[in-house]
């Protein structure tokens, strides 16, 4: 099926399709990665803020941006830019709601202490600042004895 | 200057050099670094070091880009990384030392990392927008990398007899490359000049010094010895590092087209 209105608000709206492959009970719109959007008569261009610089999911993300935007029949180009720097608050609230109940507790500030994503007890430990991916640390719960991981602030 | 395209040819090589010691020195301790996923001392080191080394690899990707795009003379990131002798590599002394055990590991994280970070805040205003923009992001990614190795760093040295013998041992061996990180660079006026480092090395080496001696009086640790040889800092690479060069080029030589 082809769509025939393309505008920036149609595209944002696909994205939000998009899974983040590494987080992907969020979408690449609720990650807070999508920085601009700009449609043309002759193309679709969207811009990326990278979570982590080296993040191996880069062109996963590429061609999965690039299959959804298909529909608009479109030449879509894609751009990775640290022109902003990509930050953990520009997760929306359901996309930080999304990360929970999945149990991955929202960024806090380094050295900080997230609350545990199950049970929402603060009483909890620091295992490893450093997790299965980039962008996510390792906690034990002390309350309800559950292993959970945070997401990094940055 | 928002484009390579807009550099001064002096500033373009000066600023080629900085990329190429900068991309260098983070895939080297990032490939060394590696080494330890599979082997680390406990589950959650390994886990750690192998998250440290692939954000190290990755920053030294994006490092080699901006080269890629400085230089324009045809090679991408891959051939900047892949395609030199050993003796093109422009990495400091102080990576230039095999693995060694855990200590020799955390001594040369530690040396290096703090040395990073005074040279990112020196970049972090710079004329350059892409590489500005670059080190913004680095900084996040680093604090991480700092704060594990000042951890591990402090427990060695209040760990009891052998964990601390240990890290004296490896500070001895260590230790006098480690300035290598902050020795001077042949074209370092043209980067004052264009604004790209806020502040000459001799003077972020001393800003460096300064800061570890006071670490180092904490943990009453003997200072940090002057860099031996400064002027062949980053030109003269060990048998270590070209056997770790045989092993992260094999890939490449074996099949040059090989992508992810």
């Amino acid at each position: 099926m082809i769509e025939t209105r393309v505008d920036e608000r149609t595209v944002r709206a696909a994205l939000a399709d998009v899974p983040d492959p590494e987080l992907p009970v969020a979408s690449v719109v609720d990650i807070g990665i999508v920085h601009r959007v700009e449609v043309t008569n002759e193309a679709i261009r969207v811009e990326l803020l990278p979570t982590f610089v080296g993040c191996p999911a880069l062109d996963v993300i590429r061609s999965a941006v690039h299959d959804r935007l298909a529909v608009f029949d479109r030449p879509v180009e894609v751009a990775f830019t640290f022109a902003v720097p990509w930050s953990s608050d520009r997760i929306s609230p359901a996309g930080l709601d999304r990360l929970r109940s999945a149990g991955i507790a929202p960024p806090v500030g380094p050295g900080g202490s997230p609350a545990c994503p199950w049970c929402g007890s603060a009483d909890v430990a620091l295992d490893n600042l450093f997790g299965a991916t980039q962008c996510r640390s390792l906690h034990f719960c002390r309350s309800c004895r559950q292993p959970f991981e945070g997401l990094k602030a940055i | 200057m928002t484009a390579a395209a807009d550099l001064l040819p002096a500033t373009r090589n000066a600023l080629s050099l900085l990329l190429l010691s900068m991309a260098d020195d983070e895939f080297v301790i990032g490939f060394s670094d590696s080494e330890w996923t599979g082997i680390a001392p406990l589950l959650e080191e390994d886990v750690a070091m192998s998250s440290i080394a692939q954000d190290e690899i990755g920053h030294a990707r994006a490092l080699y880009e901006l080269l890629a795009d400085v230089v324009a003379d045809g090679r991408d990131a891959d051939a900047w990384a892949y395609d030199r002798p050993p003796d093109g590599y422009y990495h400091a002394r102080l990576l230039d030392h095999p693995r060694g055990d855990w200590a020799d590991t955390i001594v040369r994280r530690y040396l290096y990392d703090t040395a990073d970070a005074v040279r990112l805040d020196a970049l972090a205003g710079s004329s350059f927008a892409p590489l500005r923009d670059l080190v913004g992001k680095l900084r996040r990614e680093e604090r991480y990398h700092l704060m594990h190795v000042e951890a591990w760093f402090e427990r060695l040295a209040r760990g009891g007899a052998e964990p601390r013998r240990r890290l004296l041992d490896a500070l001895q061996r260590l230790g006098p490359d480690a300035g290598t990180v902050l020795t001077p660079l042949p074209t370092e006026l043209a980067l004052d000049m264009a604004g790209i480092l806020a502040a000459p090395f001799p003077e972020l080496e001393a800003r460096w010094r300064a800061s570890l001696a006071a670490a180092f009086g904490h943990l009453d640790l003997p200072p940090l010895p002057p860099t031996r040889d400064p002027g062949t800092a980053r030109t003269t690479h060990s048998d270590a590092f070209r056997r770790l060069h045989e092993e992260f080029t094999l890939v490449r030589r074996i099949d040059p087209e090989a992508t992810w």
